[in-house]
């Protein structure tokens, strides 16, 4: 269990260096040095692993969604089977699907990613389904009357016009799995979980909890700025509305 | 699988191991899971409910609204744990304002959302019958808002379960998240029962609220979107482009 520090000076490994400690066992809020010490070694390869994870899990979980929702496109029946097990993997809570996996897959990258991409489907089917759907049906139509075929008009036509929609459902993947993929460290020892538990661990060690924590907002907000700004780019022609 | 049928007998025993010193029962802390969960959710509609129904009814804010939702959206809950913690240190109070922090905004972008976009010439129908500012907002928008609604107190209410479970990584003890935290006395069999009654929670939650949902939506409302149970189940984020 985690010990709280009663009175006593608080000295946790901080690693290296003749530098004087003294932010660090006092334990203040925020310690630029250690900060600048633990960058290389901790900060730096955790939000890098951070993000290999997130784009590993979104791309898994953008084709098999994308996928599903093809078909279901053509073939209505399979919406609801779907939906229904997308939602069930949806609503489980993170910390026990990375448990229940772990008989299975062990305490490795591949439990952390199947649970990371079971977290993506049910949004990115959801909305590339009903963006494609709320294609006009005169626009399909002249699509064919063009001399389309249904291959034809679904890649030229069709999933042009549901883009925003299915970009949209790839930002909120992208900031889920961001998210998730925090509480992942507990199974798959790496991502900014870890140095925030390690931090937990520490005595609750705040310069490292702040710093892990707030890394973790600015990569989500981040990415989802990214990917605002790439929808700007695919779709021009939802800026002149 | 031997592990699973060991976690099932964990769960059988109601939380204890044999030859091992009592462990609070399941039922306890699932109990208690409920309760701390419970006070984030009551607390964060508190809050956001009337703040989303007062500026959907003005029809003012929208940037705000859905802005705060979109950030929301991009706040990894273990980070914000973490945040908390070095802020205020372990305990109830930091674990609920991290649960209310990560709920409020979805209820507020939704109720918005859902008020905004209540037809105008039904508006003005009930103001031409003489309503007031008020009775318009509780007899006409709010019934109609429902769904709308409530599918934000679910994304919340989901959330809100998912991070009391992860507050025991942050060392807040007090829930089903403790026994996950704690494999060295509660073993995997342990750990998995653990997960598999977070995983039950989480699920019979988001029905209670589907259910609850179904029970305050207006007979009216029902007959015309009659849509299945699958997709009232599926929590609905709502993407403001």
């Amino acid at each position: 269990m985690i010990g709280i520090a009663a009175g006593g000076p608080v000295i946790p490994n901080f690693g290296g260096g003749s530098a004087s400690f003294a932010c660090e066992r006092a334990n203040r809020l925020f310690c630029a040095g250690w900060v600048s010490r633990n960058w290389d070694t901790v900060l730096w390869p955790a939000l890098r692993q951070h993000i290999v994870l997130t784009v590993i899990a979104v791309a898994i979980g953008f084709v098999i969604s994308t996928a599903l929702a093809l078909v279901a496109y053509r073939r209505n029946w399979l919406e609801r089977p779907v939906l229904i097990v997308t939602s069930i993997l949806y609503t489980i809570p993170s910390l026990a699907l990375f448990e229940l996996l772990q008989p299975s897959f062990g305490l490795s990258r591949t439990t952390a990613e199947i649970a990371l991409v079971s977290y993506t489907l049910l949004i990115m089917f959801r909305n590339t389904l009903t963006g494609l759907r709320e294609v006009p049906p005169e626009v399909r139509d002249a699509a064919t009357g063009m001399g389309m075929g249904p291959t034809q008009s679904l890649l030229r036509v069709e999933l042009p016009l549901a883009a925003p929609a299915i970009i949209a459902g790839l930002r909120i993947a992208t900031v889920t799995v961001i998210s998730l993929a925090t509480v992942a460290a507990l199974i798959d020892n790496e991502g900014l979980g870890v140095p925030i538990l390690t931090a937990i661990s520490n005595e609750v060690f705040k310069t490292e909890l702040i710093v892990a924590g707030a890394m973790a907002v600015a990569l989500a907000i981040g990415a989802d700025a990214l990917l605002v700004l790439a929808q700007r780019l695919i779709t021009p022609w939802t800026r002149a509305r | 699988m031997n592990v699973f049928v060991e976690a099932f007998k964990f769960i059988g025993r109601n939380g204890q191991i044999p030859g091992a010193p009592p462990f609070p029962t399941l039922t306890h802390l699932t109990l208690e899971t409920l309760k701390i969960a419970g006070i984030g959710i009551g607390i964060a509609v508190a809050i956001g409910l009337p703040i989303g129904l007062w500026l959907g009814h003005v029809h003012r804010g929208s940037f705000a609204a859905i802005n705060v939702g979109n950030i929301w959206r991009a706040l990894p809950s273990l980070a914000v744990l973490a945040i908390g913690v070095a802020f205020l240190g372990l305990g109830l109070r930091n674990v609920e304002l991290a649960l209310v922090v990560l709920a409020v905004p979805p209820i507020i972008t939704n109720a918005y959302v859902a008020i905004d976009g209540v037809e105008r010439d039904v508006v003005d129908a009930a103001r031409g019958m003489g309503m007031t500012g008020l009775q318009v907002l509780l007899k006409v928008e709010l019934p109609l808002g429902i769904p709308l609604i409530f599918a934000g107190i679910r994304t919340s209410a989901l959330f809100v379960v998912s991070t009391t479970t992860i507050a025991a990584l942050t060392g807040y003890s007090g829930s089903l998240g403790d026994i996950i935290n704690n494999e060295t006395s509660y073993h995997l069999s342990g750990v998995l029962g653990a997960a598999i009654c977070i995983a039950a929670l989480a699920l019979v939650v988001e029905l209670v609220l589907a259910m609850v949902q179904r029970l305050l939506t207006p007979k009216g409302l029902k007959v015309s979107t009659a849509e299945d149970t699958v997709s009232s189940l599926a929590p609905v984020v709502t993407e403001p482009t």
